[in-house]
């Protein structure tokens, strides 16, 4: 049970988010324009890195706001805590 | 005939306070401050219970949480009854009933105990290779093997106690009250950290609050002096708080402790009444330090299990802190210098040592000096190689070591004993840093693990991070403390400390023997009954991780996760395979550290509260009325409302009868309700559902279908235009929260441009739905200032009006074909409208119906049910619902996973209508759906997804998908049963009413 500190409301506990996958997948602009492996390469490719990932969270038992979170997934220590739209930190 | 062994007042045993308890039956007495070990071993019992495998006698190996053998069922009745208690941990009081487990039919006479005769084809792998045996052999002994298997009985009745669980928040958790724990609590209290101190056991100071010996004094006291002031210092801090009795459990990342607070076992069974029992805290702690001290080895060789052979520090304690002897004749056997401590204290107690065996050769210490200064004979340079005595050791045969300690040399001696006390040094107790995901380190030079990289603020302190001896200790922890409490001084810098312990060891995995391997039985893993020879078989088998050795050979695997024996096995495998003991790594240990109740995992929420639900605000009603209820969600939903003795089916076909002949009413209250408001409303609204919603007026009602991105249908509902900006949205009962949270993310993360608002509104409002061709009666006398005229209120249209003062918004709806209306209200409205309506309906027989009745009403309807009739797999167009999917929008979730080559295949499971030859053949919900019946393997065609007895059509009608089922109208196809075969046929799922006149009749 790791603590996640929301950018709008601060630490708090993992058990008031939910997970929201792999963070950066913008939904194309005009899906009717992509062929069906640039469809499938949007809707169902996903990275699962041992390691350093950029996750999306929602505060869902909180402000229900979405935000990404920098995670290492081997050790679940949170590396940076960002708002949508708001750029990746660059590495550290 | 037993004697008694207790042999002098010891400040920790209050003997003035006798208490009474049972053995196996048999009454015994003790005293206060007694464990049920230290009182069994006081009146001279040694055998205990039987191991769980060969069934072999065992005693007391232990005096703490690691004791793999003794462990008890508590309690003879069949609710607080419980298994795999350790006599070492449970400190007895007036009433306490124990009894051996694991035996049958009793402990001194076991059947089981056939299986150490067996035990030739009992090894390692028996779990595994047992079923490859004769099949006539299994059957003959599994009556036999069932009945002796298995460790303890679990109760079979309610949980009678009260448990709980709380949140605890502070700066620093200290795990463990010896002296590095006392040490660090006072420190960093001192200093302003607001502090909790946890001990498992009921006293503080660890062992050395037992340590009388001259040979170890703190500024010139004896140390167990020394400590006792500092604890009595300690007590009066403010802002440390200390919990006894309190054993952590588990240690997560980000500093997130369990632990286990026990309140009331301790006391006398009449004063436990109404009190909570036990209590799991759930700890967050900026800083955490671990000082759970260490656990003595044992030695491994021939016969290492019989009872009467103990750690040599559980002897130790025994005799300090319980004033019990373990033994008249004792023997200790031992690589190091820590039996010499046992051996002094027994020596000044006056109890007799026979002698003691050294696997050292050369050895040189004031302890040593000590005993042989008191003619007590040492072996140097020995081991023991066998033991004997059934019930209780009684001889040890012993052996010179070879220079290299690989073999044994010369000729055996035998000396007899009734307890042999055992020292194979020390292992840190890093179960807990492991947990918290911290990274060991070898240290050869005295062959333990210990902390290496934290992954949380925290640090191990005192002998489980390997500073074993008082000296050590005194000289590092104030050290360590300083640098992690950020803090410049300590109470603790200039002691004088004397100690004086020497630190040789020679350290041999698995002690030589004069038979071979196969002819011995040393035991690695006490409680599984693994043996060293059960490893080397192993790795023969050509095993080589050490977490396939474990699983194998079931070593580690007890109740006890082998918290003796795990390093052993690690050095057995390292030896055998000539891989590097650092290299190697250690088996994971997992939480919890020592076991949990369920009372205390669960805590409150048993019963009611198990898990919660929602109840609308008719639901009083409904229990008033006899309803039957169904889980939806997390609501209760009436299910049917039985009248006289009637049965689901009865109550089912007069409720959906009466719905479509007069009124039906149903409480809709839970069905999901979003408010959204906002400029871009109806945009959203375009790109979440499949259909157009611009042109849709205010104060109409449209019915929309919302996808996934992957196109498979994911809810659906009534969405009504209030105002120009201004939706309500209804979901399913069951996806009110995903729906909410879906449509949140892709305004937060894909859409912030638009300018929508969304608010949960389900609990705020409560529905009252009535249908059926009296229903325009009945809400017309309801709310007398409506117009309920077709032309002014159609179908598919809303009204703002008022019942009485009661402001009510009336949508004319139908979910089950009828002309019906639905009332919302404020939600503490919701009965006094809901009883209005009976009463008002009572002439036109208003029946109140239930969720099966809906499902009926609405399957006669072909409307489908998301999540009943589709899943995950389901596309509009597999629904045949192609008119609710727009072709003109350009884009709405899921639009462009519609036609990707797997969603237009023509053979994709289709929803279609199922008629049964026999129009009574009610066809099973699940059963599968086949075309050939002779085809082998049968080729699956589908399955049936909803299926009723229609009273309105009087025949069966069912829902199915069928693998391109919307080309076969008319088809024959099967539905194989157990028993039989069900004809049926492909049909239209629009079974009543296909023109829609119900609607408005
Ligand atoms: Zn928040």
């Amino acid at each position: 049970m790791f603590i996640i500190n929301c950018p709008y409301c601060g630490e708090r506990e993992q058990s008031e988010f939910k997970a929201g996958g792999e963070a950066h997948i913008v939904r194309p602009k005009q899906p009717t324009e992509l062929s069906d492996d640039q469809w499938a390469e949007y809707l169902f490719m996903r990275k699962n890195i041992k390691g350093i990932q950029f996750e999306r969270w929602v505060h869902s038992h909180g402000c229900r706001k979405w935000f990404n979170v920098v995670r290492d997934t081997s050790n679940d220590v949170i590396k940076a805590v960002y708002k949508m739209g708001e750029k990746p930190p660059t590495k550290k | 005939m037993t004697k008694n062994l207790r042999i002098k007042t010891s400040k920790f045993i209050d003997e003035t306070y006798k208490i009474s308890f049972k053995f196996n039956g048999k009454t015994y007495f003790g005293y206060k401050g007694d464990t049920l070990a230290s009182a069994l071993l006081a009146n001279d019992i040694h055998l205990v219970g039987r191991s769980f495998k060969y069934h072999r006698p065992r005693g007391i190996m232990t005096a703490g949480s690691e004791e793999p053998n003794a462990i008890v069922q508590l309690h003879n009745n069949t609710s607080r009854t419980e298994p795999n208690v350790r006599v070492t941990e449970i400190e007895i009081y007036d009433g306490l009933e124990a009894s051996s487990q694991n035996c049958w039919p009793s402990v001194n006479f076991d059947m089981g105990g056939i299986n150490n005769f067996l035990s030739p084809v009992l090894p390692a792998g028996f779990y595994y290779k047992t079923f490859m045996w004769p099949a006539s052999f299994w059957e003959k002994y599994e009556y036999f093997i069932r009945k002796s298997a298995g460790l303890g009985k679990s109760p079979m009745e309610p949980d009678p106690d009260i448990y709980e669980h709380r949140y605890v928040h502070c700066d620093l958790l200290i795990i463990g009250a010896g002296i590095s724990g006392i040490i660090a609590a006072k420190t960093a209290a001192k200093n302003g950290y607001k502090t909790l101190l946890v001990e498992e056991k009921s006293y503080l100071g660890g062992s050395t609050i037992y340590q009388n010996s001259e040979h170890f004094k703190i500024n010139n006291q004896i140390s167990s002096s020394w400590l006792e002031k500092e604890i009595n210092e300690i007590k009066k801090i403010k802002n440390l708080e200390i919990k006894t009795r309190t054993s952590v459990a588990a240690f997560h990342g980000y500093n997130f402790l369990l632990a286990r607070e026990n309140l009331t076992d301790h006391l006398p069974l009449e004063q436990r009444n109404k009190k909570t029992r036990q209590r799991l805290l759930k700890i967050r702690a900026k800083k955490v330090i671990t000082a759970t001290g260490s656990l003595e080895r044992p030695l491994i060789f021939d016969n290492n299990d019989r009872p009467g052979i103990l750690l040599s520090s559980a002897i130790h304690k025994y005799a300090n802190l319980f004033g019990v002897a373990c033994g008249e004749k004792n023997i200790l056997f031992t690589n190091n210098d820590s039996a010499y401590e046992t051996a002094i204290s027994l020596y000044q107690k006056g109890i007799n040592i026979e002698a003691i065996i050294d696997n050292r050769e050369e050895i040189d210490s004031k302890l040593i000096k000590e005993i042989e200064k008191n003619n007590i004979k040492i072996f140097k340079g020995y081991t023991i190689v066998d033991t004997s005595g059934y019930k209780r050791i009684n001889k040890v045969s012993i052996m010179q070591l070879s220079k290299d300690g690989q073999k044994v040399v010369g000729s055996k001696t035998t000396l007899n004993c009734d307890c042999l006390g055992i020292s194979g040094g020390w292992t840190p107790a890093v179960h807990l840093f492991t947990q918290s995901g911290g990274k060991l380190k070898f240290r050869d030079e005295d062959q333990v693990f210990i902390p290496n990289i934290y992954p949380s603020d925290q640090i191990s302190i005192g002998s489980c991070n390997g500073e074993f001896t008082l000296d050590e200790i005194l000289s590092v922890v104030p050290t360590t403390l300083k640098k992690f409490l950020n803090i410049k001084e300590t109470d603790y810098e200039n002691l004088e400390v004397q100690s004086s312990f020497n630190k040789s060891k020679r350290n041999i995995w698995l002690l030589p023997s004069d038979k071979v391997i196969g002819k011995t039985k040393s035991f690695v893993d006490y409680q599984n009954d693994a043996t060293a020879k059960d490893i080397k078989l192993a790795l023969r088998e050509g095993f080589r991780s050490i977490e396939h050795v474990k699983r194998y050979t079931t070593t580690g695997m007890g109740t006890d996760q082998g918290k003796l024996g795990n390093m052993h096995a690690l050095g057995i495998i390292s030896e055998t395979a000539g891989s590097k003991m650092g290299e190697l790594g250690t088996t994971t240990f997992r939480p919890p550290y020592t076991p949990l109740t369920f009372g205390t995992i669960v805590g409150r929420n048993v019963g009611e509260y198990f898990d919660i639900f929602r109840k609308t605000p008719i639901h009083d009603w409904h229990v008033e009325n006899k309803a039957e209820f169904e889980n939806v969600g997390q609501w209760k939903r009436p299910w049917y409302y039985p009248q006289n003795g009637e049965n689901m089916h009865d109550a089912v076909q007069r409720e959906s009868k009466a719905a479509r002949d007069s009124a039906g009413i149903l409480d809709a209250s839970t069905l999901g309700k979003i408010d959204i408001q906002g400029t871009d409303a109806s945009e959203f609204l375009n790109r979440v559902y499949t259909n157009a919603w611009s042109k849709l007026a205010i104060g109409k009602c449209r019915y929309g279908l919302m996808l996934n991105e992957d196109g498979m249908v994911y809810d659906d509902g009534v969405t009504t235009r209030l105002g120009e900006n201004h939706y309500i949205m209804t979901t399913t009962t069951g996806g009110a929260a995903t729906v909410l949270g879906k449509l949140e993310d892709y305004l937060q993360t894909e859409w912030p441009e638009l300018d929508v608002y969304l608010t949960s509104v389900t609990d705020h409002y409560a529905t009252v739905s009535i249908c059926g061709p009296n229903s325009k009666k009945i809400v017309s006398q309801i709310i007398p200032d409506l117009d309920f005229s077709d032309e002014s209120f159609p179908h598919m249209s809303f009204k703002n009006s008022k019942i009485g003062k009661i402001k009510c918004r009336v949508m004319r709806i139908s979910f089950t074909g009828e002309h019906s209306y639905e009332i919302n209200v404020q939600a503490n409205y919701g009965k006094s409208v809901w009883e209005r309506c009976m009463e008002i309906g009572k002439e036109f027989n208003i029946t109140p119906y239930g969720t099966e009745t809906m499902h009926l009403l609405r399957a006669e309807k072909g409307f489908i049910i998301v999540g009943q009739d589709t899943d995950a797999t389901m596309t509009p167009i597999d629904l045949q619902m192609d008119w609710i999917v727009s072709k003109k929008k350009y884009d709405f979730i899921g639009k462009r996973s519609l036609y990707r080559s797997d969603t237009i295949r023509e053979d994709r499971k289709q929803l279609v209508g199922l008629i049964t030859e026999n129009p009574n053949e009610v066809l099973e919900e699940g059963a599968q759906i086949v075309a050939d019946i002779n085809k082998s393997p049968i080729e699956m065609l589908g399955h049936v997804t909803s299926s009723y007895y229609s009273p309105n059509l009087k025949k069966s009608i069912a829902l199915g998908v069928v693998r391109g089922g919307k080309n076969m109208m008319g088809q024959k196809l099967i539905i194989p049963m157990k028993d039989k075969q069900i004809n049926v046929t492909v049909a239209d799922p629009v079974f009543l009413d296909k023109e829609n006149k119900r609607l408005n009749a």
